[in-house]
């Protein structure tokens, strides 16, 4: 067959790429609900709470970047999910067979995570500016806000995908990645870290979720972030470097044990 | 050269031995069908061949290439179709192969040729452009089975690719993978339907409890337990104990519920009339007989049944 090549692993991971994302598209009712359900959210925090929060009527500025890591990690349990049903649905066993490695197949997953939560923010910037959310922020500050954030997301599909490796069932992975979704409740995305009880506001200190989003809104505001973007960085530096190890440790031992 | 061959191919798991030292060839262009009950290491020894295991013990080659050395080189040659169909539902018939290409190394617009050709010639061009999701179980499997050969493998590894298939369905596989043998592939398959081995396989090793407990071609293995089998229907339980005894040597079947023997004969009148006149000298124990050609399932029972009679030869 003169039309045959070996395929790099950079081809396969791009083919690999885009079963995931086709794959997303061709599930709607998920997709609306991802790319819907921080709109609401933040339609709920701004028109709702917002008022009393915050009686200047600025409450939209500070609450999008704390919207915009909801979409993320919502959307956690979609990439998965994802992963466990084609670890335990012959998916991988198909791809191992015609030497398609773990990270080819683990960057097919991740990578449309990136492009989902890319959608969702989108929309999500639309609508807030749509509301009354203004940035003085230039190029840099914007792009500064998108790197930091891609970085979390790319750590967090990253850990996410480690979770689908470790779950028996996609059930189980939905559950395991359940918690992730809360995360950003507990942090400086709704409320100042001030105004909660001490323990809560030592956990919503230290935890990454608010590094990130300090960062961003920071950024956005056009506010000093020095030492909060370092944080950030290395906080996701260090999930990402994490998962990675965990992954590539997972899908050894998932993929070398006997057929449950 | 062998398509396949394994030498005391042993594998545990937590340490419980799983395969006990199987030693299987599959000439090149011929088909070898693993029987045996479930739990018996068939899907292990089938996960090995294609490099998706590494054994724990003794060696395998494929192709002429070693599973665990020349890893790269034995997947090129091989193609797998597991237990469970791994297709996408969401996708269409041509892009569920569209991609097995791109990932196999076609390009682009060869990906696309290859697909709508094996989409032809596997009967299932009028749901190309359909979701999968919308397909039927057995149209599924042809599709798996597609993806598996989207580049013509040397070895086709296939585990109980008829499971849960109606019988139409079931025969249309089949036939799939007797023009896949006839282009030059070579075939292990699992089953636990011993019709499916003996339409497709020129050779069965019969798998029990991690050891090859018989291997032949069919013809061989009915022929090793009575190619024609003399069953008798007892009066009692006297009867049925008096008559086992008489022609004990002959028996290769005994069920004491239901009160039958089954003997092995061959078809001649005069030895089915010798072994009535031992099993019944004054014609009063027996209620009926029947002459009846050995299935493999006889020959499934025979070998892999632990808590009964012990087959004799």
């Amino acid at each position: 067959m003169s039309d045959l090549v070996i395929p790099s692993a950079a081809t396969q991971a791009r083919v690999l790429v885009g079963r995931a994302v086709r794959l997303s598209l061709r599930t709607p009712d998920a997709l609306i609900v991802a790319l819907t359900l921080p709109v609401m959210l933040m339609l709920l925090f701004v028109y709702l709470f917002g008022g009393a929060l915050d009686a200047t009527g600025h409450y939209v500025e500070y609450v999008v970047p704390g919207v915009l890591l909801l979409c993320a990690t919502f959307g956690a349990s979609t990439t998965a999910v994802a992963v466990c049903a084609d670890l335990t649905g012959g998916v991988v066993d198909r791809l191992r067979s015609m030497d398609v490695g773990g990270p080819a197949f683990l960057a097919g997953h991740v990578a449309a995570s990136l492009a989902r939560n890319a959608a969702s923010t989108l929309l999500v910037l639309a609508v807030a500016l749509a509301i009354g959310f203004r940035s003085p922020a230039g190029v840099l500050g914007w792009l500064g806000a998108a790197g930091v954030l891609a970085l979390f997301v790319l750590a967090l599909s990253w850990f996410a995908a480690a979770l689908g490796l470790l779950a028996r069932s996609t059930d189980a992975a939905n559950g395991l990645t359940f918690f992730l979704a809360f995360l950003p409740y507990p942090s400086s995305a709704f409320v100042a870290v001030a105004t909660m009880p001490a323990w809560l506001g030592a956990f919503s200190a230290h935890q990454p979720v608010t590094p990130v989003i300090e960062s961003i809104r920071g950024l956005l505001l056009g506010r000093p972030v020095a030492g909060d973007i370092w944080t950030a960085i290395a906080w996701c530096t260090g999930l990402l470097a994490v998962s990675v190890v965990l992954s590539a440790v997972l899908f050894a031992r998932r993929t070398a044990g006997a057929r449950s | 050269m062998s398509a396949i061959h394994i030498r005391g191919l042993g594998k545990a798991f937590d340490g419980r031995p799983v395969l006990r030292g199987i030693d299987l060839d599959v000439p090149d262009g011929g088909v070898l069908a693993l029987l045996g009950p479930n739990g018996a290491g068939k899907t292990t020894t089938v996960r090995i061949v294609a490099t998706l295991l590494e054994p724990d013990t003794g060696t395998v080659e494929v192709a002429g290439e070693n599973v665990v050395r020349e890893r790269a080189a034995v997947r090129r040659a091989l193609a797998l179709t597991g237990q469970d169909v791994a297709v996408d539902t969401v996708l269409t018939g041509h892009e569920n192969l569209a991609l097995v290409a791109a990932l196999r190394g076609l390009r682009r617009r060869a990906s696309r040729r290859r697909a709508a050709e094996l989409l032809e010639h596997f009967d299932l061009a009028d749901a190309a452009d359909r979701r999968v999701g919308t397909w039927s179980g057995g149209m599924r499997r042809r599709l798996d089975l597609a993806a598996a050969v989207v580049v013509q493998p040397r070895v086709l590894v296939l585990d109980e690719p008829t499971t849960g298939l109606d019988p139409r369905s079931r025969q249309a596989v089949w036939s799939a993978v007797r023009e896949l043998v006839l282009a030059g592939t070579s075939v292990l398959l699992t089953t636990q339907y011993l019709e499916e081995a003996d339409r497709l396989a020129d050779d069965v090793a019969v798998l029990d409890d991690g050891r090859v407990v018989a291997r032949g071609t069919p013809a061989e293995l009915k022929a090793r337990i009575g190619d024609t089998r003399l069953e008798l229907e007892l009066r009692d339980a006297d009867a049925f104990a008096r008559a086992r005894d008489a022609v004990a040597a002959r028996v290769v079947g005994a069920d004491e519920g239901s009160l039958t023997l089954a003997l092995a004969t061959d078809d001649s009148p005069a030895s089915i009339r010798a072994l009535l006149d031992l099993a019944d000298p004054a014609g009063d124990r027996l209620v009926r007989f029947g002459v009846r050609t050995a299935t493999l399932d006889d020959v499934f029972l025979a070998v892999t049944a632990h808590a009964k009679e012990p087959a004799r030869v």
